[in-house]
This record gives C-alpha cells, sequence and structure tokens, in this order.
C-alpha cells in the first residue's frame, strides 16, 4: 500500500518541480517586462496571464485539451511533425500545473521589480556596468525575495494541482496520478485506509514547503 | 436591501413538502435516458420533481453510504449493488434488474482500425486504450473480466487511461484522444458522429443492471413508484429508444 502511495509523491513532486522551473524561468522575464516595459495592452497582459488564477480548472483543462489534444492545432503540429504526444503523459501534468501556477509567480516578481529604486540601477550603469549585469547584481538582489515568495506559493499549487491536470493527463497509476488524483481515485472505490496514507503524506508535505518557506525567507515579511 | 435578503434567504431554504423531490443516483451510462425518464416520469406525477445524481455506480455507493439522501440507486453492474446490499443501503425486496446492455469496442470514427477479435488489439499499433477504473467503475470490471478470459489483460493493462466514469472513457475515443475504448453499445447513440463500435464484447457476466429504492430513502414512496416506472411498458419504451433492452 505505501509503494503506490510513494510513487504518486515522487510523481507529484517531480510535476511540481517541473512547473515551478518553467514558471520561474518564464514569470521574471514577463514579470520584468511588466513592471519596466512600457508598452500598450501592457496591463491587458497581465489580466489575461493573470486568468489561470482565477479561472476554474475544469475550463483551463478544457482549453488545454482542445489545444494540446491530438485534434489540436498545437497536438496535431506535435504529433504530426515530431510525432509527440502530450495528453495522458506527465508532461501534459506539467503543463497543466505551470499553466495554473504562473500568475503567483509573475504577480510576486512583477511587484518585487517594480519595488526595486530605478537610481539605484542607474547609478550602476553610471559606473560602467553592463545591463545584464545591472539586472544580475543590482535589480534581481533587491527583488528575489518577492520572486522566492511567489516561487513557493506557485509550487504548493503546483503540487494540489487537480481539475485541469486530470483533464490533460489522466489517470494512470504510475505514469500520471498524482497525489491529489490518487486521493481522489481511492475515494471514489470507498479505500478509505489507502486515502487516508495519501492525505496523511499530502499534509505532511505541504507542513514541509511552508516550513521550508518560512525558513527560506526569514524575518521580514516577503509580501513584496 | 433587508427585502433582497429575506427573499434570498427564502430561496435557499428547502422547499416545504407541499411537492415531493425524489433523487435518483444513477449509473453514467443512464444519462441520456434517465433524463427523459424523469420529464416522463414528472408529467405523469404533477408536482413531483426528480432529482438526478449522474457518476460511476462505485462512487454513488460510496456517496450513499456517507449519508447522502438519495432515494434510488440505479446500478451498472451487479457488483456495485451488492456493495450497496452488503452495508445495508437497500431497501428489503425492492432490488429489480430492469434493463441489459451490451460492451462494445469503439474506435474513433476517423480511425481505419477493424479488429476481429479482442486479440487484435495486442498490436504496437494500439498505444492507448480506454475505460473506466475497475476498482470503481462497472464498464472497467467487465472489460477487465473479458480481457482476461481472452489471456491478454496482463499484457494490455499498461496501455490503459481509465476514466472516472463510461461517459469520460467515451469522450476520450470521441476526442481521438486513445485508439480504442470499452463502453457500453447504448453509449454510442450519444456520440454516434464522433465514435464507431467494431465489435461486440463477450462479456463473462450478463450486462444486467439492478435498481433498487434506498433504506434510508426521505420519500420512500415515490422512490417505490419511480422504480416501478422505470420496469412499466412507459418507462421501459423510453428505455428501449436509447438502446436499452429488457433483462
Amino acid at each position: 500500500m505505501t509503494e503506490p502511495a510513494l510513487t504518486a509523491l515522487g510523481l507529484s513532486l517531480k510535476v511540481a518541480l517541473w512547473a515551478t522551473g518553467i514558471d520561474l524561468v518564464l514569470g521574471m522575464a514577463v514579470g520584468y517586462l511588466l513592471a519596466r516595459g512600457r508598452f500598450p495592452g501592457r496591463e491587458l497582459l497581465d489580466a489575461l496571464l493573470t486568468l489561470p488564477m482565477v479561472m476554474p480548472p475544469t475550463v483551463l483543462g478544457y482549453y488545454l485539451l482542445v489545444v494540446i489534444g491530438r485534434n489540436g492545432p498545437l497536438g496535431a503540429w506535435l504529433h504530426d511533425t515530431l510525432g509527440i504526444n502530450l495528453i495522458f503523459t506527465w508532461q501534459a501534468a506539467v503543463i497543466a500545473a505551470a499553466v495554473v501556477a504562473f500568475p503567483l509567480v509573475l504577480k510576486g516578481a512583477r511587484a518585487a521589480f517594480e519595488t526595486v529604486d530605478v537610481q539605484l540601477e542607474q547609478a550602476a550603469r553610471v559606473l560602467g556596468v553592463s545591463e545584464f549585469g545591472v539586472f544580475l547584481r543590482v535589480t534581481l538582489p533587491l527583488a528575489w525575495r518577492g520572486i522566492l515568495a511567489g516561487t513557493l506559493l506557485a509550487f504548493a499549487r503546483s503540487m494540489g494541482e487537480f481539475g485541469a491536470t486530470l483533464m490533460v493527463a489522466g489517470s494512470i497509476p504510475g505514469k500520471t496520478q498524482t497525489l491529489s488524483i490518487a486521493v481522489y481515485e481511492a475515494v471514489q472505490a470507498g479505500q478509505d485506509d489507502t486515502a487516508n496514507l495519501l492525505v496523511l503524506i499530502t499534509s505532511a508535505t505541504c507542513v514541509l514547503v511552508l516550513v521550508l518557506a518560512s525558513r527560506l525567507a526569514p524575518g521580514r515579511s516577503v509580501s513584496a | 436591501m433587508r427585502k433582497i435578503f429575506l427573499l434570498a434567504l427564502a430561496a435557499a431554504l428547502p422547499a416545504g413538502a407541499s411537492a415531493a423531490e425524489v433523487t435518483v443516483s444513477a449509473a453514467a451510462s443512464l444519462t441520456n435516458a434517465f433524463r427523459e425518464l424523469a420529464q416522463a416520469f414528472e408529467a405523469a406525477h404533477p408536482g413531483d420533481k426528480v432529482l438526478l445524481n449522474f457518476a460511476a455506480s462505485d462512487p454513488l455507493v460510496q456517496q450513499i453510504a456517507k449519508g447522502a439522501p438519495v432515494d434510488v440507486f440505479a446500478s451498472a453492474d451487479q457488483e456495485a449493488m451488492d456493495k450497496a446490499e452488503a452495508l445495508a443501503l437497500v431497501a428489503a425486496r425492492t432490488r429489480r434488474d430492469f434493463v441489459a446492455n451490451t460492451v462494445v469496442l469503439i474506435v474513433p470514427a476517423a480511425s481505419a482500425f477493424k479488429p476481429a477479435t479482442l486479440a487484435d488489439l495486442d498490436v504496437q499499433s494500439v498505444q492507448r486504450l480506454t475505460t473506466g477504473n475497475p476498482a470503481s467503475v462497472p464498464i472497467g470490471r467487465y472489460a477487465k473480466d473479458a480481457l482476461m478470459k481472452a489471456g491478454i489483460w496482463a499484457r494490455l493493462e499498461p496501455r490503459f487511461v481509465y476514466g472516472a466514469s463510461v461517459r469520460q472513457s467515451l469522450d476520450y475515443v470521441a476526442r481521438g484522444e486513445v485508439d480504442a475504448g470499452f463502453v457500453y453499445a447504448t453509449d454510442v447513440m450519444a456520440q454516434k458522429d464522433k465514435v464507431r463500435a467494431v465489435l461486440t464484447v463477450p462479456t463473462t457476466s450478463p450486462v444486467r443492471y439492478p435498481i433498487a429504492v434506498l433504506a434510508r430513502a426521505p420519500q420512500p414512496a415515490l422512490a417505490l413508484g419511480f422504480v416501478q416506472y422505470t420496469l412499466s411498458p412507459p418507462g421501459q419504451a423510453i428505455l428501449a429508444k436509447y438502446g436499452f433492452v429488457r433483462p
């Protein structure tokens, strides 16, 4: 009984880590763009990218299914040119989790970049530091707390993702059956013993993530 | 403002006993047929209302076992109803088999795959199959038993993507996300433009749907009326329209 549970835990961690990694890179890039860029439709772009946070996971799952499904525009292209099928793979679960959790990193990163004093960056430029150097040595060190806070929330959200994941990745034991989906299957089948074990593991993992989060960002509030 | 609040409160409270509501938990494969059946029942019982709750049979048993106020349970196999009886959820002597069905293998309408027997599924080109989860969905149990008898379950099992109900498996095939799937013959009618039945699956036990009044039914009299209606000639005529046959 413990082994399938640990497999599900491992899969949840793998999916959440990948999704968070992708979100961190994209979220920082787009967050910086939104904080510093001046272009028409900036707030509209922000709103569009925040949608996954407020939309029901089923709506999101349906959109993903239509886009990356075998008959969807992206899914058909991937299948015909690269021979890749995303639906019912753990990669599909990563995509679902990454989309759902993306606004959390984006919001944190944008707010963090906006609080960085532009004069400090200017000072560095005057001293001859390159643009990339300014970002790496001035902007990022001042913004990382806010970004980290958003990233940890995104990780937690990815771990718990259920609705959209079930729709695009299905529930294949050992392959796409994450912790949250395994709990659902166990309850559906009336296997309360398994469900109890799985929710205990899930709860323990969540507590661990929260404790880690407060350790990594000690002292003042990280709400940015 | 206060008036609006009171109106909202009144709307949120359960209605009085003047019009009775009978809650029917039914197997997902009965979705289309029971919607029409319920309308006909309501027409024959003015003032009464049928509330329908569809899911795979085992989760329905779990809901009832956890205290859901359900009057009638209609299951897609004997095992789910046996579980309900073992948990003492069923009213004595009310269980009846009311329809029979057939299990079929379906493929997406555009697919050229045409297996002659179940053994033809065991080829490289068939990468993904679907049916309900055998742990909680009757169609999955019928399919698993048939494939075990054919001696290919162990080889095919890793290729299965399980649906939470037969209708989810039907949707997977209709969208072309899997190569083939096991559903009931009656389900094909619900997606007849998108899926095609290619094989009638020989099941190890007959596909007969039991229905029963529940022991803790809030409306036992109306519940019995609904069960009798499914067995009556007008009820059976509606069920036949959707492909269900007399048991």
